[in-house]
């Protein structure tokens, strides 16, 4: 080795020291590499998504002939509440923010995210998120109001027990940890990108996880208000939702829905910024339209505030309201549409190669853009009087969910997945997990919308003989079974990968971006010096340049400027800290206490506080001056 | 309405009755969703074979290649793609506004049969079943029935909507969309058919465990069968007329039954369950959920809460002669 | 293992400072988006109170006594003029002044503290109760989210003081005082509609 590569490998093994997590489980409950948090992150959601998969499978079974008495009724309602619960709160944003925090600062060429404490204390909330729900199951205080609960029926008078309280906290605590994950990540992406790279310079990721984000920050306050309402109604006699008592039902519904429609575009926007990065990378140039793409996401973030009636449109608002919204919610289609050109006018104007990632991505245009037309049915308020609380709406979001967010998700799980582990996942599986779970989706959906129209409501357990439902609701089952095995192909194919597959090195795919300069897996404080980038596809033009003079004893990160990224200071970053797990515990004694008695808030921010003071206690040289100096013995 | 047999072939194929669907509508209202519906499917349609046909070109392009990666195309020839999409951004716009004004027509006919109600009918949600209340024009007073609704052809009839408990949806898709029946709010929703015939209707808003069987008959007749429907609901109970109808009666207004359902002219005054007056008149039982024939009224009678678990009647032990004979006596009180 | 292929050194950053303050340094933006999120709540509870009065006939409905104005207006001037220290300290932390930001620290805790007191006598005499009817609910929702507010940032207020006394204070922890500032200034700024809505819209309306 010449003298040159033995200090390159100095140098790194003395990042390595600085940047090194401690070993066993003292170092899984302390670290704050980002890369570990997102990956628990993921293990966890997917998880979720096999026990929400299992009980929609349980749903179909019930539902494939008429009159089947296997589910009581009770069963069948906590399945769904459990079902829609699961995959909006516990599956779909968190995935969404574990991508984020894995991804974002390796394409930002930075070493950790903003906050690394915050990101740990985000996961750990969000498992008590998933305890909070998943443990009263085991303990049959199910939840059984579905995914939103209206009162009266979630009320005090209707509701007695404390299986709403047990879903309106669930939410508390994943509310909290995915507003932790956004200010984390806002943050990030506007203080700590890599010289060079202007707003102007900054990839679609990483602007779709801004946008997603700062909804976030504005979204989810709402449903917080709203469940605390809920809870408050329910535990200490307030009116907020009691037409008795002056209130009404309908605030519930304004509060829930202010944060139920921008959550879906939440959902939606972090997977816009998957497939832009896949198309861009196998369709070997840059993303047609990106001043289209960035107007389009940033129209769709601010419009997504403006539609949320359109789930109120069979209340019996005023005719005038309704028109506004169906006008707001049609125009959301504009900025949708455009981006679906910009994603094909890539491949079109590009040379395009079907990887399995550009597999999902095709997937992900069929299946949307029917879950977006289907969806401008519904924004009509006229037409929504028969479609909504059908299954035919349950068709609509189930496509623009499943098709919109989960097929680029997988496709974005198979594309850095080589990156992540350092090794290649099965073309072969590959294609047949897509095939199996594409085709067994729309078979199993789209008999939906037919039904839809044909008459069912949403939420029932049995239907009669004479309904005619029969033979759809079958196929749906089909469909629904098929899509599964696809995913314990995918499941099999990820975990072979990952102990036996071919090593992938740092750039398999040629990809445009800065997380492909770092090795695969990269260590733990991601790239040995400080890249700077001066265009949107670094990898591509040229060579790759850097800074040196970050800590290297220490752990530092670059700050930059907001606009032009001009570097600022040298940031001290954390290490390994016990005290977001220990904050976030008390933070569940505080949530779960809380269901009992209102007392709860008092005594139980007092370990919070305690937690949090040793958090945030700085660790510096005791004083030399003042009253409480350090006195010399 | 070209597509009219195609849509019922369709109905007919899947075995499906078109007594619910908002595919075969027979009222002004449903008529209206009906053709902007079509209008949806037509645009929709066009759109997305649009977006199939440009995403097929891009595959096109993909074609052949599978291993290595070409190097990058770092400044491709854009104007022709640019250009295309401004005119795809103008389809789009074109599309909206379309949709847009369609929807906005028919919210407008939607609204305009307020002016023109002839009838006033107050229906009544409960867990898990539909009060349905008629004014009589004779005295005045109101008749209650429950769980089947009548209206007169052509002539708008305005229901009023009230909830007993939580929110429920009144939803008759052959007749008109739906509109949620909110505890503490006062809607109201405007039906004009148009056809003769029996319809169904469901409860469209989740609303506890028999959410499911919260059903409802609709019958569409002519103003003369409507009327005399209408004074035959308003007279007080039939007599029985044997011994087992007579014992049957005694079950009904004296036992527990009484303390939730009201037979009028008897001793059976309750109001928290259906009114059995003319309940040997209806179409079904259970809010939909039984056809009305003497063994489906004994069994409901005896079981409920293996019918339809979880709905408010309780099960009432009779003994199977007494249910017997109340079933005799319901069944009669047509 | 191999390393990542070198990249081309163009400069130094070991060069750079190693703090800065106001909207450069990085917990600034931490600070603002905890704020967003807060101001968002306070926005949409405000709405929910506005909502519930454009459904009442008269407000506050009949038979309901107005909230009292004694301890709720000398709480609003105490929390008005503790902006002023509150001022005055944050700009003692860009001049690095340790001596005098430790008293202003104690300072702005002991008046947190007075005013937390009168928080707590405007609470005793808060009629009508949460449970009276809507209109009871959400004013002590206002009160009660605000209240929340007013002790968290009490509370960050006294361990700042703590710590600060002793420790060596650094340009980070001059950072953290500037933000504990701005978030006081925030919930000051919160409270003007607060106030003006469970007080005088009930008498004005």
């Amino acid at each position: 080795m010449t003298d040159d590569v033995i200090a390159e490998r100095a140098r790194h093994d003395r990042l390595l020291a600085a940047w090194r997590d401690p070993q066993g489980l003292w170092g899984f409950l302390t670290t704050v590499d980002h890369k570990r948090i997102a990956a628990r992150y993921v293990v966890t959601t997917m998880f979720l998504l096999f026990l929400a998969g299992m009980l929609a499978l349980d749903m179909r079974l019930q539902l494939s002939a008429p009159d089947v008495h296997r589910m009581t009724p009770q069963l069948y309602d906590e399945s769904f509440a459990l079902h829609g619960s699961t995959m909006l709160f516990l599956v779909s944003v968190p995935v969404m923010e574990a991508m984020a925090i894995w991804l974002v600062p390796l394409m930002l060429g930075q070493r950790n995210l903003a906050f690394p404490r915050l990101a740990a204390f985000s996961y750990w909330l969000y498992l008590g998120g998933v305890l909070m729900l998943w443990v009263p199951h085991l303990l049959d205080v199910t939840p059984d109001l579905g995914w939103f609960e209206y009162p009266p029926l979630s009320g005090p008078a209707y509701s007695p027990g404390h299986r709403a309280d047990v879903w309106a906290q669930m939410i508390t605590f994943t509310e909290v940890a995915a507003l932790a994950a956004s200010v984390n990540i806002v943050a990030t992406i506007l203080k700590l990108r890599p010289p060079g790279m202007t707003l102007a310079k900054m990839p679609l990721f990483l602007w779709a996880m801004l946008v997603a984000s700062l909804m976030t920050i504005f979204g989810l306050p709402a449903v917080m208000l709203a469940t605390s309402m809920l809870i408050s109604d329910r535990l200490v006699s307030t009116n907020f939702f009691s037409p008795a008592g002056g209130g009404d039902v309908l605030l519930f519904q304004h509060i829930w829905w202010f944060f139920g429609h921008p959550e879906v575009y939440i959902i939606f926007i972090p997977a816009v910024g998957f497939v832009s990065s896949i198309v861009e990378t196998f369709s070997r140039r840059p993303i047609f339209g990106h001043a289209a793409m960035v107007l389009s996401m940033l129209a769709i973030g601010v419009l997504a505030f403006g539609l949320w009636v359109h789930h109120m449109f069979a209340v019996g608002l005023p005719r005038l309201g309704n028109d506004f919204y169906t006008a707001a919610s049609l125009t959301i289609a504009l900025p949708a549409g455009v981006q679906i050109f910009c994603w094909i006018a890539t491949m079109v104007g590009g040379r395009p190669r079907l990887s399995v990632p550009m597999l999902w991505v095709v997937g992900f245009v069929v299946t949307f853009v029917i879950g977006g037309l289907s969806g401008v049915m519904t924004a009509s308020a006229p037409l929504d009087l028969q479609l909504t609380d059908t299954y035919f709406v349950v068709a609509h979001f189930h496509y623009v969910l499943v098709g919109g967010a989960i097929f680029p998700l997988l496709g974005a799980f198979c594309y850095w997945f080589p990156k992540a582990t350092g090794r290649l996942m099965s073309k072969r599986l590959g294609a047949t997990a897509f095939v199996l779970i594409f085709g067994g989706f729309n078979i199993g959906f789209f008999p939906m919308h037919i039904l839809g129209l044909w008459g069912m409501p949403r939420r029932i357990y049995t239907y009669g003989p004479e309904m005619g439902w029969g033979a759809l609701n079958l196929l749906a089952t089909v469909g629904a079974a098929i899509s599964i095995a696809g995913g314990i192909v995918f499941v099999v194919d990820a975990w072979r990968s990952f102990r036996s597959g071919q090593p992938a090195g740092d750039d398999p795919w040629g990809g445009s971006t800065l997380e492909w300069a770092s090795t695969s897996p990269p260590p733990p404080f991601n790239f040995d010096y400080t890249p700077a980038i001066d265009s949107l596809t670094p990898m591509w033009t040229g060579e790759l340049v850097a800074y040196d003079g970050l800590g290297i004893d220490k752990r530092e990160l670059l700050v930059t400027s907001v606009a032009d990224a001009e570097p600022l200071y040298r940031q001290n970053s954390v290490g390994p800290s016990i005290w977001p797990l220990i904050a976030s515990l008390g933070v569940a004694v505080l949530f779960v206490g809380s269901i009992f008695t209102p007392w709860a808030i008092v005594w139980g921010a007092i370990p919070v506080a305690i937690a949090l003071t040793f958090w945030f206690w700085p660790t510096r040289d005791r004083a030399t001056t003042g009253p409480f100096r350090k006195r010399s013995s | 309405m070209r597509s009219r047999p195609a849509i019922a072939a369709t109905l007919a194929l899947g075995g499906c009755s078109g007594a619910q669907t908002p595919l075969a509508p027979v009222a002004d209202q449903a008529g209206s969703q009906y053709h902007l519906l079509l209008l949806m499917l037509w645009v929709c349609g066009v759109m997305y074979l649009l977006v199939i046909g440009f995403l097929i070109i891009g595959l096109w392009r993909a074609r052949g290649r599978h291993a290595a990666a070409p190097p990058p195309l770092l400044e491709p020839a854009d104007d022709r793609l640019r250009r295309l999409l401004a005119v795809w951004a103008a389809v789009v716009v074109i599309g909206l506004l379309v949709l847009a004004g369609g929807s906005f027509l028919v919210e407008r006919s939607l609204a305009l049969a307020q002016a023109n109600e002839s009838l006033r009918i107050r229906v009544t949600a409960h867990q898990y079943w539909w009060r349905i209340a008629y004014r009589d024009p004779a005295s005045g007073r109101w008749v209650e029935t429950a769980n089947e609704l009548h209206l007169p052809v052509a002539r708008t009839a305005r229901i009023e909507l009230g909830s007993a408990d939580v929110i429920h949806s009144f939803w008759v898709p052959n007749i008109s969309g739906k509109m949620d029946v909110i505890p503490g709010r006062a809607n109201a929703i405007d039906l004009t058919p148009r056809r003769l015939g029996w319809f169904r209707g469901q409860c469209a808003e989740f609303c506890g465990p028999q959410h499911a069987h919260m059903g409802f008959d609709v019958k569409v007749e002519t103003s003369a069968a409507f009327d005399a429907w209408l004074a035959a609901q308003a007279r007080p109970a039939a007599a029985p007329r044997d011994a087992e109808q007579a014992r049957g009666m005694e079950v009904v207004t004296r036992e527990q039954c009484a303390m939730c359902h009201t037979v009028r002219g008897t001793a059976a005054i309750g109001r928290n369950g259906p009114d059995l007056t003319h309940i040997g008149s209806r179409h079904s039982i259970a809010a939909g959920t039984l056809t009305m024939t003497r063994a489906h009224l004994q069994g409901w009678i005896a079981q409920p809460q293996a019918i339809k678990p979880g709905t408010m009647m309780p099960t009432v032990t009779l003994s199977p002669a007494d249910a017997n004979a109340a079933a005799a006596y319901l069944e009669s009180l047509k | 293992m191999t390393l990542a292929r070198k990249p081309r050194i163009i400069g130094d950053l070991s060069s750079l400072p190693d703090s800065a303050h106001g909207a450069a340094h990085l917990v600034w933006w931490g600070n603002l988006g905890f704020m967003l999120i807060e101001g968002t709540g306070f926005a949409l509870a405000i709405g929910a109170y506005l909502y519930i009065t454009s459904i009442t006939r008269s407000w506050p409905p009949a038979g309901d006594p107005l909230p009292p104005l004694f301890w709720s207006a000398l709480f609003t001037i105490g929390l008005l003029v503790s902006e002023a220290p509150n001022l005055v300290v944050k700009r003692l932390t860009n001049r690095h002044d340790a001596e005098r930001v430790r008293l202003g620290v104690l300072a702005m805790t002991i008046i947190g503290a007075g005013l937390l007191v009168l928080r707590g006598f405007e609470i005793a005499v808060l009629v009508p109760s949460w449970s009276r009817d809507a209109y009871g609910s959400v004013m002590w929702m206002l009160m009660i989210l605000h209240t929340s507010h007013i002790v968290t940032d009490f509370g960050d207020t006294a361990v700042q003081a703590a710590w600060l006394y002793t420790h060596k204070i650094g340009p980070d922890q001059f950072a953290d005082v500037e933000d504990n500032c701005n978030y006081w200034s925030f919930v000051v700024i919160a409270w003007l509609p607060i106030y003006a809505i469970i007080y005088w819209l009930p008498r004005v309306l």
